[in-house]
């Protein structure tokens, strides 16, 4: 295997919110490398902290949120340190570009598409007017979008929603980012675009050689885009691996729990797996492992203290006291073994 | 497949916007529901299966074609007492917990409300008891009903939204994306308890989604829209092993699968409505093989019916 080279690197960030005169704890002590090249899963329930951990990357925490401690290493320097618009603003859309679920939120709904990257082709690489014309073109027809120059001169309503997805990949491409973020990006489309838009994606980070960041509550598409997964619950990531590891050799209790309760490994007729309970409240102090309340096979060390990451092979750890020598040997969840049944097609 | 539907639907149109103008969103769809089974609509955003369903809640009014309730028609102009039964025995629940119930509005409001339309001479402890009960049935503590919506996750305001359902002692209940807007894990506890449900009380429901793989699971038969016209109406082993319409063969394929193995690595199929050449022959909608229905030409039709035999 050829040797991997971090291109970002967090080591134990903390990331806190003030709320009416109430601290919440929404990442607690990550760590996590991203590699150059690889596209990495983030999933997680909601609330467990997906967004609020890749908006540390481009300093878009809301104004009541700060880094507590913790480095985010990129490119030599530590992003945790960085401070004034002007310092991010030479990450931001550069270095790292962003997709969000709602096109909208990204899109001028008053600017055509193209001045709009031409914008961005313009504010980050000097180009002239002529050369950031045909770049735009370029761009579109990369992604996807028929007939570029007259839709060009189109305004963002004038597109579908998965047209007006791929105009915002478009947009991030623009600025020919090393790292691509993408927050739910498929989450409000149909299947069938949701589909076209994955498949897109997939051949941008090789055209563009991206490292991309997939952030995702649907493990059907994580499946389907990741080279490896990391599983967030209630702020930390409990589980980290290549996908297949993940989902056919997984060892944390919450991933258990999260591959268990998909629908697609029900039977009619039969009842499915839930999880039981609520994730914690993240205002309070969490003791030992985050999940064991509500884990059923939790053991009594689990209430008490934070298991560390144990590896399982080179990439694979999970942080779960499961894995530690002296603990009782648990089987993972009969159903898994529907994850690999091959009757699905 | 011999009994009475308990719900029919007959060449149903349903129209939005002026008469001049007039957007055809349910061009002629026909569908029956039997009794205690789970009967699936998937079709994608815009592609008319919430119309049909508010149509069956009277809603929406039909433009064309008629829904029949048990054998009585219920749709266009009908009786008050009939109306009054409709709106009982036919419940809703919906996609988004947070905006359909009303925020200002307290737990027992909000279950309740369907009563005091209904059933105005219910005194107030009855109706306490009857909510009382509801918030039991769909496992939350009778404690709740005096709390406000927004004090709720998303899993208890889906449970909520059951419970508003369940007072009425409904026989047909309408599902618009029931768990769409829920975790994973929510999602399980939301379909558990309306499996409980159908078991116990012999509850029929109309499954409204665009997740087939969520429905896949749950549904007996399913039938699948595209813009305002249903395309393949199969049981749900059928429709997922043999599906013959071109559009659902692009819906299913599109379908990511949870398992890194069975990865889609092809550019995923698309539908392009042009490939039907229905300049000769009209498309018809036709019982293909027993209990399986396609909307084809009769050529197509014919090239279903070699498929078929081939096995
Ligand atoms: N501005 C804020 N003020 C207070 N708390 C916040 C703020 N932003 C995020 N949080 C909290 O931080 C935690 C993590 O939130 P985050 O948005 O990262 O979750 P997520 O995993 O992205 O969830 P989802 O799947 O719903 O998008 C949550 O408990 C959330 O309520
Ligand atoms: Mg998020």
């Amino acid at each position: 295997m050829e040797e991997k080279t971090p291109i970002l690197s967090v080591r134990n960030l903390n990331v806190k919110f003030s709320l009416r005169g109430k601290v919440l704890h929404a990442i607690r002590d990550v760590s996590l490398d991203l590699y150059k090249g690889e596209t990495l899963a983030i999933v997680g329930e909601s609330g467990s902290g997906k967004s609020v951990l890749t908006k540390t990357f481009m300093g878009l925490l809301d104004q009541n949120g700060w880094i507590d401690s913790g480095s985010i290493l990129f490119q030599g320097k530590d992003l945790a340190k960085y401070k004034t618009e002007k310092e991010w603003l030479t990450i931001r859309g550069g270095e790292i570009a962003m997709v969000l679920q709602d096109p909208m939120t990204s899109l001028n709904p008053l600017k055509t598409i193209g001045a709009q990257i031409r914008e961005a082709l313009m504010l980050h690489r000097s180009m002239n007017k002529s050369q950031a014309y045909q770049r735009t073109i370029e761009l579109l027809n990369d992604v996807g979008i028929p007939d570029p120059v007259r839709r060009i001169r189109q305004y963002p309503h004038e597109f579908s929603g998965g047209m007006r997805q791929r105009v915002v990949i478009a947009i991030a491409l623009a600025c020919n980012p090393q790292i691509l973020i993408c927050d739910e990006p498929t989450t409000a489309l149909d299947v069938t675009i949701q589909a076209q838009i994955l498949h897109l994606i997939r051949d941008l980070v090789k055209k563009y050689a991206l490292t991309t960041v997939y952030i995702t509550h649907d493990l059907g598409v994580v499946a389907n885009v990741a080279d490896r997964v990391a599983v967030m619950y209630a702020g930390d990531i409990v589980e980290i691996g290549t996908s297949r590891e993940v989902f056919y050799d997984a060892r944390h209790p919450y991933t258990w729990a999260l591959l268990s309760s998909l629908p697609q490994l029900g039977h009619r007729g039969e009842k499915l797996f839930s999880i039981q309970g609520t994730p914690p409240n993240l205002y309070a102090e969490i003791k030992g492992d985050a999940f064991a309340p509500r884990n059923p096979h939790a053991l009594k060390i689990d209430f008490e203290r934070r298991p560390p990451l144990f590896q399982v092979s080179p990439t694979h750890w999970a942080r779960t006291w499961l894995l530690h020598p002296d603990a009782p040997s648990l089987d993972p969840p009969e159903v898994l073994q529907r994850l690999r049944q091959e009757e699905w097609q | 497949m011999s009994e009475q539907p308990i719900l029919s639907v007959r060449d149903l149109k349903v129209d939005f916007g002026s008469h001049r103008k007039p957007f055809h969103a349910v061009r002629g769809v026909s569908f029956d529901v039997f009794r205690g089974e789970t009967f699936g609509l998937v079709g994608e955003s815009g592609s008319g299966k919430t119309t049909i369903g508010r149509a069956i809640i009277r809603i929406y009014e039909a433009a064309g074609g008629e829904i029949l309730f048990r054998g009585q028609r219920i749709s266009g102009r009908i009786s008050k007492d009939l109306d009054r039964e409709v709106t009982r025995k036919i419940q809703m629940i919906f996609q988004d917990p947070m905006a359909s119930l009303n925020e200002r509005a307290k737990v027992d409001y909000i279950v309740a409300e369907g009563l005091y339309n209904t059933d105005r001479r219910l005194t107030q402890e009855q109706r306490r008891q009857k909510v009382e009960q509801a918030l039991l049935d769909v496992g939350l503590l009778p404690e709740f009903a005096s709390r406000f919506p927004h004090e709720f996750s998303g899993g208890q305001r889906q449970r909520i939204g059951i419970a508003r359902a369940l007072i009425m002692q409904p026989e047909f209940i309408v599902a618009d994306e029931p768990i769409s807007a829920l975790d994973v894990s929510i999602r399980a506890q939301v379909l558990n308890l309306m499996a409980e449900l159908q078991k116990e009380r012999g509850l029929t429901y109309l499954f409204i989604s665009h997740d087939l793989s969520v429905m896949r699971f749950i549904c007996d038969r399913i039938a699948v829209i595209h813009k305002g016209l249903l395309m393949e109406l199969a049981d749900t082993e059928t429709l997922f092993r043999h599906p013959l319409h071109p559009y659902t063969q692009a819906l299913l394929s599109a379908v990511p699968m949870p398992s890194p193995d069975l990865r889609q690595d092809e550019p995923p199929v698309l539908y392009d409505e042009s490939m039907h050449d229905y300049s000769v022959h009209l498309p018809v909608w036709c019982e293909i093989e027993p209990g399986h229905f396609v909307r084809g030409s009769e050529p197509e039709l014919e090239a279903y019916r070699k498929i078929i035999a081939e096995g």
